[in-house]
């Protein structure tokens, strides 16, 4: 799997086949059992903490529900990264800070606490949270969970425009295949820990393989069934009428 | 809450924390009486110490004067020796009689100083001659009643 | 039946090599708190902002509760101290409780169930809502940022709330004994004062707060760090923080009384 530099790459796949495992390793968060991660060059799980740390200052990562800091307003949430790892001056942050809320629409909204805050809005500070320090490369763990159609194409939109802004590159690992195919260059699918297709946004839509398919389109069975594995139905309805003779 | 009211919160609670623990020291503790200035250590023997402990109070006219300090068993006299310290501003002449008692009737028990008409003074190292045993109250009451028994025996 | 047997044994034995393997793990988060703790010394107004949340919100309950217990004391105290017509020891009897024992003791169960549940209820959601992932996303320890400062606004704030919980308790024994009842009101201060020694009683119960401090607030950080991330994992661990931290309090009462309070 590689992210190209500028490009905005999707990751797809059915709930728990290893998406948000994906971000983990390359985050660092997650040492990798086998196989390596590399991030503009290095190797990230062979790192030092330092190390570490210095390359976890150029990415941004946008977590599944925002993961705002509760306790802290908008304006120092956003603030937090530049606060923490650098000494600027109050009035050049004040200044950053707007212009990051700017990006996202929310100028208005700096004096708010994030319980105050929609799900939508949670999630659009979250993104200028991520981008607070112009990093190279930017996760989305699901970023459209849970949002309204209108909220939705907020963020994606505002995604793209970033990742164009910054010239940076987005990895968005998603599950929402319409609303996502709008924004990305390039799609990889993920199944069961493994790889089962790759391409274009267009190509996906016209895509053979059967797993991307049901996927794209929404069918309920397929290669991936509806049911649960188990024992064939009639097996177990005679063997509970045996118990009960 | 802003940043300075939340300073101003937490600088009260401090002063008020150091305030309480102010108040246990030297209203509530001796550090007042025991800290302030020199003190010179002497010994006495005394047959029976009865209930004294290390930290019982020396008073001389009912005035805590110093504090016990050590209490050892001499072997060889079959006798405890208490080290008392006592404050450097009391000077005592040399035959002081020393006493245990008994603060109330089941109080505290602590050393007595009764002062003797010496020109020489007590100084560091000394030991008081003169001394009386702590009271034993089963003692006395046993020896009340056995001397009851004894009187109302001769008069039958 | 032997199949049973064999099964309790393994599971008693799954249970206590997974308490241990627990302690050792709070252990190595014991130090790594400690190991971090520089940044908390460093930007002092992280930690004073704990102590607020710790200590200044705790001051009401224990000043109430402490006023209280004197009270108590000063009552029970003088129908005992009566039945022996030495009620004018009456303040010797209040003072020394407090200080040695409920003083210390009584405070940091309080605070360990308004302060340290708090405390791993906040670390706790911190976690489930991925604010301590994310945290570390920005190359910001967690543990320096947040754990530490919690920890050491505890630390801090024990001694100061056992020390205010003992006078506030002198305080209520005075109010009940002296101009309640009527003691008399010298004898009442001077044999405490006779008796209360400054090193042997007042410093060793503050000895006592201070490791109570510790040992709450390293409970409640380590509960909360390490709380299964979801609802009832957070209240779950809230819980254990308030019963585990009460046991080790009174446990390690018995230890330090032990070691400090006898031979004299």
């Amino acid at each position: 799997m590689k992210i190209p530099r500028g490009k905005v790459v999707a990751v797809m796949g059915s709930s728990g086949c290893g998406k948000t495992t994906t971000l983990r390793l390359i985050g660092g968060q997650l040492k990798p059992t086998s196989g390596e991660v590399r991030v503009g060059g290095q190797i990230v799980h062979e790192l030092d903490s330092g190390g570490l740390y210095n390359l976890r200052r150029r990415m941004g990562m946008l977590f599944q529900f925002g993961a705002l800091f509760t306790d802290m307003s908008v304006y120092d949430n956003i603030a937090f990264q530049m606060r923490e790892h650098t000494d600027l001056p109050e009035s050049l942050i004040r200044d950053l800070v707007m212009m990051k809320l700017h990006a996202v629409g929310l100028r208005g909204a700096h004096g708010l606490m994030p319980a105050e805050l929609s799900g939508g809005m949670a999630r659009r500070v979250a993104l200028a949270r991520a981008i607070a320090l112009d990093p190279m490369l930017i996760m989305y763990d699901e970023p459209f969970a849970g949002l309204d159609p209108i909220s939705l194409s907020i963020v994606g939109e505002l995604i793209r425009k970033l990742n164009d802004a910054l010239g940076a590159s987005s990895i968005v690992v998603t599950h929402d295949v319409q609303e996502s195919l709008k924004i990305v260059d390039y799609v990889y699918f993920v199944s069961e820990g493994k790889i089962v297709a790759e391409g274009t946004a267009e190509d996906m839509k016209h895509s053979e393989v059967p797993y991307v398919h049901q996927f794209v389109w929404g069918e309920a069975d397929g290669p991936v069934p509806f049911q649960y594995p188990s024992r064939p139905y009639g097996e177990e309805l005679m063997e509970s009428v045996g118990h009960r003779g | 809450m802003s940043r300075t009211t939340l300073d101003l919160w937490v600088g009260f609670f401090v002063a008020v924390g150091l305030g309480a623990l102010l108040f246990l020291a030297l209203k509530v503790g001796n550090m007042a009486s025991t800290s302030s200035g020199d003190t010179y250590a002497i010994q006495a023997k005394f047959d029976n110490i009865g209930g004294l402990k290390v930290r019982g109070a020396v008073k001389s006219a009912g005035v805590v004067v110093g504090r016990v300090t050590d209490i050892q068993f001499d072997a060889e006299a079959y006798q405890a020796v208490v080290t008392i310290r006592i404050d450097a501003r009391y000077r005592f002449p040399r035959d002081t009689f020393a006493t245990i008692n008994t603060s109330g009737l089941l109080g505290e028990q602590y050393i007595g100083l009764e002062v003797g008409g010496d020109m020489a003074m007590l100084k560091e190292g000394d030991k008081i001659k003169k001394t009386q045993s702590a009271v034993v109250l089963e003692k006395l009451i046993s020896q009340f009643m056995f001397d009851k028994a004894a009187t109302d025996e001769g008069k039958k | 039946m032997d199949n049973r047997v064999t099964g309790a044994l393994r599971s008693l034995g799954q249970q206590v090599t997974g308490r241990i393997w627990r302690l050792g793990y709070a252990s190595r988060f014991f130090l790594a708190v400690l190991m971090h703790s520089g940044t908390s010394l460093r930007r002092l107004h992280l930690t004073i902002r704990e102590i607020y949340f710790t200590g200044v919100l705790s001051l009401i309950i224990i000043l109430v509760s402490g006023m209280f217990v004197g009270m108590v004391l000063g009552l029970q105290g003088y129908d005992t101290l009566q039945r022996y017509g030495s009620t004018e020891a009456l303040g010797v009897l209040v003072s020394l409780s407090l200080v040695r024992e409920l003083g210390p003791v009584v405070a940091a169960l309080l605070f360990a169930s308004r302060a340290g549940s708090a405390i791993t209820a906040e670390i706790g959601m911190m976690k489930a809502t991925e604010q301590l992932s994310a945290m570390e996303m920005m190359a910001v320890d967690p543990i320096a940022r947040v754990v530490a400062p919690r920890f050491w606004g505890g630390v801090i704030s024990m001694p100061l709330l056992a020390a205010l919980f003992s006078a506030m308790g002198i305080f209520g024994g005075y109010l009940v004994g002296v101009q309640l009842i009527g003691v008399d009101e010298g004898s009442f201060w001077s044999q405490m004062q006779a008796s209360v020694d400054f090193r042997e009683d007042i410093l060793n119960g503050v000895i006592k707060s201070f490791v109570f401090g510790i040992i709450v607030s390293w409970v409640a950080v380590f509960e909360g760090y390490d709380a299964e991330p979801t609802a009832e994992g957070v209240s779950g661990a809230t819980t254990r923080t308030v019963v585990t931290s009460s046991l080790a309090i009174l446990a390690a009462d018995f230890i330090l009384t032990a070691f400090m309070f006898t031979g004299t």
